[in-house]
């Protein structure tokens, strides 16, 4: 094989990875986008927010504390002890489950029946919110997140590889942990939503809320577990991005990143959330590799989106959306 | 007749039990609106009872009394001789009254089976882990809950269009998926809004068919609403006509036919 080919291989190796993480973000949208028909813009602030929380909570922060120190004029910064990884975690999706119930008793329980604009407009104001708890809560320095998954490069692959083509390919242990985690998620939600009741109420809620009370299903309930399940998805987004590339207020921004991804796949398919967001990564890493040399590089900042405009263009509903279809 | 409380047989051999749901100088008001005033009446177990009257008269108000949407501000409901605290209509759900809607209220996005299937979710009582994993009970409480659907989409006759996402169905065979959903709660009382509203005269015949059978074999207590006289007065054991949120008759059809405050208000002129 010549060289050429071998770094696409490696450069779409890589690209799928890349893939995987935006995947991981724009799950977090299509669902709560279809359970509850809100596309919720706060869900790259709440990745943020989980991840913020996870790692105050490891190094024993103490919340609030520059309020507190402003206040009484103290000095506590942290508690003194650090929390493990695992233990954080749990503790973490306690929190995501406590913001998830007051999202909906303070916010959306109040617009129930709204325009879908309406509730869009509401989760921009959560997001900016959001993002101001976060700061106030954990402060705004960055900080690395470590609960002990792998980094660097992964040997075996590097050896194999070098023997077989004589080039060792560069592939990081994070990407093919986020991958396995990623893959776990979403089965873990397949099941969820397709064979449990509570899954099952969710898809209710989501087509109509007077069917849905007419067979004995809470609405507030579904919308509680809705934003949790959001919550533990932006949890997991958080943790992956953040341990990628530390936890910084930046990371609410990879939620731009998943418009495209979800573009592509359609806002109400879960594998297409999937198959998009590995389509931007293979197609950013390999335009790059191609193209890039000759308009000048930097094309991964705007490829998803030029190819996002163009589905919208010819196929609106994207590769899996449900097809729109008006009965005249 | 309606204040007999033990329990009888039908000249069509059904048997017809004591009270099941007693409601109590029932007012509910919208603002100045007033669109139930001061009403009582029963439903008995093993009945067809129908509420009839022009547009606007409050039947709708009515069953959304029942089912829990509307929370009168006056009067009470008594379910099984038990007075009912306000509830919320998924609680009153899960008490065993399911009900269709006027305006056909189902899950669009779901195969048939799955929006019948939603009918069952209160009997799912394995975990969200085992239902999951299919671990545990949950194969066989599904099976079970298979079985019941799968009865009721036989009583309907709708094994055709078993795995059709809802949205592609014609009208009248949604009403019919609505009212299997219903029947798949197995409930105590199940409430009819108009569920011949907009069908043709061949569709009107089925759904009454329909009613008349799942009555008869299940021994589903059943309230309706409807506009079609003809229908009411040969489907109901026993109709209540409201006007203007009044109650002003409550009988046998024979009885409403024979009733001069009936004729007055609603049935009029006749054109036969």
């Amino acid at each position: 094989m010549s060289e050429q080919w071998i770094f696409a291989l490696e450069v779409t190796l890589n690209g799928l990875m890349a893939g995987v993480l935006y995947a991981l973000v724009a799950l977090g949208f299509v669902l709560i986008y279809k359970a509850s028909g809100i596309f919720n813009y706060a869900q790259g602030v709440m990745a943020l927010f989980a991840a913020m929380t996870l790692v105050g909570i490891m190094q024993g922060q103490v919340p609030f504390s520059h309020v507190i120190n402003a206040l009484f004029g103290t000095h506590v910064t942290h508690f003194g002890w650090s929390v493990h990884g695992f233990l954080a975690i749990l503790l973490t999706v306690v929190v995501m489950i406590g913001l998830a119930w007051l999202v909906q008793v303070l916010v959306m329980r109040h617009l129930v029946g709204q325009e879908p604009i309406i509730l869009f407009m509401a989760t921009i104001g959560l997001a900016y919110f959001l993002e101001g708890v976060a700061d106030l809560m954990w402060g705004s320095e960055i900080k690395t997140l470590d609960v002990g998954l792998p980094q660097g490069i992964n040997l075996w692959i590097d050896e194999t590889t070098l023997n077989w083509f004589g080039y060792g390919f560069f592939i990081d242990n994070l990407d093919i942990v986020a991958t396995c985690i990623a893959a776990l998620l979403v089965g873990g939600l397949v099941l969820f939503a397709q064979y449990t009741k509570q899954g099952r109420a969710m898809r209710a809620v989501a087509d109509d809320h007077q069917a849905a009370l007419s067979v004995g299903i809470s609405l507030n309930f579904i919308w509680v577990l809705v934003w949790s399940v959001a919550g533990f998805v932006a949890l997991v987004a958080g943790i992956v991005w953040g341990t990628k590339s530390g936890v910084q207020f930046s990371l609410s921004l990879i939620a731009l990143k998943a418009l495209p991804v979800l573009m592509l796949g359609g806002f109400t398919s879960i594998p297409g959330a999937i198959v998009g967001g590995l389509i931007i990564g293979v197609g950013e890493k390999l335009f790059e590799f191609a193209i890039g040399p000759l308009v000048g590089g930097a094309t991964e900042n705007w490829f998803a989106y030029v190819l996002a405009l163009l589905f919208l263009v010819f196929r609106p509903q994207g590769l899996f959306g449900e097809k729109i279809i008006e009965r005249v | 007749m309606t204040d007999v409380t033990d329990s009888y047989v039908t000249p069509d051999g059904r048997t017809i039990g004591g009270v099941v749901m007693e409601m109590n100088n029932i007012t509910l008001r919208f603002g100045g609106v007033v669109a139930i005033k001061d009403i009582s009446f029963n439903i008995r177990e093993g009945e067809i009872r129908s509420i009839i009257g022009p547009n606007g008269a409050g039947k709708s108000s009515m069953l959304n009394v029942i089912s829990g949407f509307y929370v009168p501000q006056e009067g009470e409901v008594l379910f099984h001789g038990k007075k009912r605290p306000p509830m919320r209509p998924y609680e009153v759900a899960r008490q065993g009254i399911a009900r269709t809607f006027q305006n056909i209220a189902l899950f669009e996005g779901m195969s048939v089976l799955d929006n019948v299937m939603t009918g069952r979710l209160n009997y799912m009582k394995t975990n969200i882990f085992q239902q999951a994993l299919w671990k545990g009970r949950a194969e066989a409480e599904e099976v079970e809950n298979r079985a019941v659907v799968e009865r009721i989409i036989d009583f309907l006759e709708i094994q055709h269009i078993r795995k059709t996402p809802v949205a592609r169905l014609p009208y009248g065979l949604k009403k019919r998926v609505e009212l299997a959903r219903a029947l798949a709660a197995e409930p105590k009382l199940l409430l009819l809004d108009e569920p011949m509203a907009g069908m043709n005269v061949e569709e009107k015949e089925d759904m009454s068919r329909f009613i008349l059978d799942v009555n008869d074999e299940f021994g589903t207590t059943i309230a309706l609403i409807e506009h079609d006289m003809g229908v009411v007065m040969d489907l109901s054991d026993r109709v209540v006509v409201m006007d203007y949120g009044r109650k002003i008759g409550d009988g046998t059809p024979a009885e409403i036919l024979s009733n001069q405050a009936v004729i007055d208000a609603y049935l009029g002129v006749s054109h036969d």
